[in-house]
């Protein structure tokens, strides 16, 4: 079994609340959920929409065909009513020309409840219903997370929705010990498990749900988060407070962040600790807000003046996000490095059911000395090309420079050609350490395909449906998912790159930029290129068809 | 452990300002018995900015006009390190005039000493935002065409609790400044008059020595009226000490966790302690 929900309307409508409810409803019932938000950069009109998936198997993407439609509007029913399966059904308040539709009374079940804005929760009772799920399940999910003076409006109006129509499936409820979450909200409790104290960052879609999410923890967990003027204090500020010893994180989308990169480029050089997240949007410029893109990937990696090492690490669904994200600070502090976190729009958004995050998994690692001997070094030249590291303030008789200009192992400003080079050498020389512990990318699918997918981030899903159908259908093909990107690990891609057929790079760019940094990093490059940079994630269905294309082509 | 503050060799020109007010600056840390660990110096680039280089404290020596920012996350970080940012005028008022705004909102508990030459020392000798209307520079060849812009007060309708002026050719009064502001609970701007005697042949030692003039005794520093008035003069005489004082709560005071509980980075980290968060999306 595998459904597919949408509802439609114009923003302003509650389509997101509806969908927040909805799916944690189906949840309760035991099944796998997958939402996707589609929505437009603005706060009244337009056309939004909500796609929620459920399935008894676990699910990693949206589907094209749909099995019921809540239309809030008639637009929402005229753009979406060619994916409607043929037993689908419609269900609105609207008059439509249509043999599927199921219609609302709207006027009589307004003349039983008070207050009209809960009027959409009439239409979860109808979806409810329909699938033969229970009524109770509703009300429970209802109960915990409406504000009691709405409860009992709401449960009319579910009650209403439930008692209109005859029940199409009888589905099964089943044990529930999942969560279902959004990549953001799974990274912000990656932060939060990892220490984070300090959090600055400035609107910017699609990384302010993450500011929004701590912010609304400050208190409970006791971390700073601060709305700063602009991005480039974000990141200065979130450097001071590493400096200063507690853990901190900045985020922002593709225009924040190129203003972050004077900083970037001083977090090499001052080597304390940072998180920096990216939720990348479609660029270039203001682009187009609340679309997705992965066009940052190039950008994040090569950012900043002069020479430094990095880490970037792409997040492939939440459950990545949460356990990546705690890693990065253990790799920051490690290193005392910038480690970019590249994420995007879509997942940010999109939300799925998962196994809770194990939170004995997370260990915190701060590689800070309590002692030294001798006048304390922040810059000592080191094998590893770490130099040990104290917390200003903590040990009496020493004291720590931090500089953004060139320095001796002091941190004192010098000019010193030898020296020069042996502070570059030192910086870069952790990059050796760093790239032992790189993780390889996923691989999915077959373990020796003949055609092998390349990708990375949160196209991880919907590659990962294509190859299980593909597979199915008994072609060999195997998928290499990089989370670690930055530097680039080879090992997986060159073992398994060598016996494959063809490489198939699958990205949400228009110049593939993944395909360019395997051509740089190793003897391969892609023989077919599937890109999409039209603002819209890929799907399972579409990654299928664009790859049957290819094999159809030869 | 002393509260003795030893002195680098500056790479400053001889007869510049910097080193007054670099006298003045250990002076008033070593008289408030401050030991040199619990300072940290926070600055952006310039020769002013070089400051945290040129005495035994804590330095964070950041980018050009970014000073306020990290000197923020530090005292966030650990509200019992005194934050210090030593910057000059392009730094503070030009490259970093956002966060000069934005700091002051905040009130957070730092220390702000601009060293405020009227000039770009550091690039040799450019307008900056506090160089008069008319001065010809090395850049500005008929003279600058911009208006100056008041530092004093504009920190004054920005709210600022602590505003004041001092001159690097005065120590002693420049040191009981210094200390004040370090005292003040809130963010203190002490805007410090200092000669750059390459850059900037106008606003000489003698210039400001022959107006600067010290506020009486009988000057009420709580009237903003009266503030506003002294912020504004700025020609053949102008007045040096405290111009505005006010007791206001502090920043990190708003954060209840911060104010009663010990410093950001003393809390013992756990991730056990965020399981609980979980639970909302069950
Ligand atoms: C982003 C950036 N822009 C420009 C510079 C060059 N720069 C360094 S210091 C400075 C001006 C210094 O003037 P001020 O802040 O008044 O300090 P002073 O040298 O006079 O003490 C400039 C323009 C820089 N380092 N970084
Ligand atoms: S250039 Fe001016 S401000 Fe800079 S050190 Fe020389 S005199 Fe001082
Ligand atoms: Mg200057």
């Amino acid at each position: 079994m595998d459904y597919t929900i949408l509802v439609g309307g114009a923003a302003g409508q509650g389509l997101d609340t509806f969908a927040n409810i909805m799916e944690k409803i189906i949840k309760r019932c035991g099944y796998h959920v997958f939402t996707y938000r589609d929505y437009m950069s603005r706060v009244r009109g337009g056309h939004n929409f909500v796609q929620i998936r459920f399935s008894d198997k676990e699910i990693y993407s949206f589907k094209d065909k749909l099995d019921l439609i809540l239309a809030l509007n008639k637009e929402s029913y005229i753009l979406h009513k060619e994916r409607l399966k043929a037993d689908g059904v419609i269900i609105s308040h609207e008059e439509l020309d249509e043999e599927r539709h199921i219609k609302l009374p709207i006027d009589e079940i307004k003349k039983k409840i008070k207050n009209h804005k809960v009027l959409n929760t009439v239409g979860m009772g109808v979806i409810l219903k329909y699938f033969g799920l229970p009524l109770n399940t509703g009300r429970e999910v209802l109960e915990s997370v409406i504000r009691k003076k709405y409860i009992e409006d709401n449960i009319i109006a579910l009650t209403e929705g439930y008692n209109l129509i005859e029940s199409k499936y009888e589905l099964p409820v089943e044990k529930d010990e999942k969560i279902i979450i959004n990549g953001n909200n799974a990274l912000a409790l990656g932060a939060i498990a990892a220490g984070c104290k300090l959090y600055c960052g400035y609107p910017m879609t699609p990384s302010t749900s993450l500011l929004t999410y701590i912010s609304s923890k400050s208190n409970e967990m006791g971390i700073v988060v601060d709305q700063v003027e602009d991005e480039i204090a974000a990141l200065n500020m979130a450097l001071g407070a590493s400096y200063a010893g507690v853990r901190a994180m900045t985020a922002s989308s593709g225009g924040g962040f190129a203003l972050m990169v004077e900083a970037l480029s001083f977090a090499g050089i001052l080597e304390v600790p940072i998180v920096i997240v990216n939720a990348q949007r479609v660029g270039p410029a203001t682009g187009m807000a609340t679309r997705t893109e992965q066009s940052d990937l190039r950008f994040v990696i090569h950012a900043g003046h002069g020479e430094f090492p990095r880490m970037v690490i792409a997040l492939r669904d939440p459950e990545d996000a949460f356990y990546q994200t705690a890693r990065a600070f253990n790799i920051a502090d490690k290193y005392q490095i910038p480690v970019i976190i590249l994420t995007d729009l879509y997942l940010a958004d999109y939300s799925k059911t998962i196994k809770p995050f194990d939170y004995n998994r997370i260990s915190i690692k701060r590689y800070i000395d309590r002692e030294v001997k001798g006048k304390y070094k922040k810059y000592e030249i080191t094998d590893s090309g770490i130099s040990k590291r104290i917390i200003p303030g903590k040990i009496e008789g020493q004291i720590v420079i931090g500089d953004s200009h060139e320095h001796d192992e002091y941190g004192h400003i010098t000019e010193d050609p030898d020296l020069r080079t042996e502070m570059v050498l030192k910086r870069m020389r952790k990059l050796e350490g760093l790239k032992e512990e790189l993780e390889e990318p996923w691989l999915i699918g077959d373990k020796e395909p003949e055609y092998l997918i390349v990708c990375w981030g949160s196209t991880y899903g919907a590659v990962k449906e294509a190859v299980d159908r593909l597979n199915e259908e008994g072609i060999s093909v195997g998928a290499l998912v990089f989370g670690d990107i930055w530097p680039f690990p080879t090992k997986q891609l060159m073992n398994i790159g060598e016996k494959a057929k063809a490489i198939i790079d699958v990205e949400q760019n228009a110049t593939a930029q993944l395909d360019s940094i395997i051509r740089e990093e190793t003897p391969f490059e892609a023989d077919y290129k599937i890109l999409k940079f039209n603002g819209r994630p890929f799907n399972g269905d579409e990654v299928y068809n664009r790859i049957k294309s290819i094999f159809n082509e030869k | 452990m002393t509260c003795k503050y030893e002195l680098y060799e500056p790479a400053w020109c001889p007869g510049c300002g910097n080193y007054m007010i670099r006298t003045a600056l250990k002076m008033a840390l070593e008289e408030l018995e401050i030991k040199p660990h619990e300072v940290v110096i926070v600055s952006g680039i310039g020769q002013a900015a070089k400051m945290p280089h040129y005495i035994s404290v804590n330095g964070f020596n950041g980018l050009h006009g970014r000073a306020i920012p990290p000197a923020i996350g530090v005292k966030m970080a650990n509200k019992e390190l005194h934050v210090i940012v030593e910057s000059g005028d392009g730094d503070t008022y030009g490259e970093g005039g956002n966060h000069f705004i934005h700091g002051i909102r905040r009130n957070i508990d730092i220390a702000h000493f601009v060293h405020n030459n009227q000039i770009y020392g550091l690039t040799k000798g450019q307008a900056s935002p506090t160089t008069a209307m008319g001065q010809i520079t090395t850049l500005q060849f008929d003279g600058v065409k911009v208006e100056p812009l008041n530092p004093l007060a504009l920190a004054l309708t920005m709210g600022a609790g602590f505003v004041a002026r001092g001159f690097s050719g005065d120590i002693p009064h420049l040191v009981a400044l210094m200390k004040e502001a370090i005292k003040y609970k809130g963010y203190a701007l002490v805007d410090i008059l200092q000669p750059c005697v390459v850059w900037n042949r106008v606003n000489t030692f003698s210039w400001y020595k022959n107006r600067v003039y010290h506020l009486p005794e009988s000057y009420d520093y709580t009237n903003k009226e009266e503030a506003m008035k002294k912020a504004l003069e700025f020609g053949d005489r102008i007045p040096i000490g405290v111009i505005y004082k006010e007791e206001k709560e502090t920043y990190l005071d708003r954060f209840d966790f911060i104010k009663n509980g010990p410093p950001l980075v003393d809390v013992e980290l756990n991730p056990l302690d965020a399981e609980k968060l979980l639970e909302e999306f069950r």
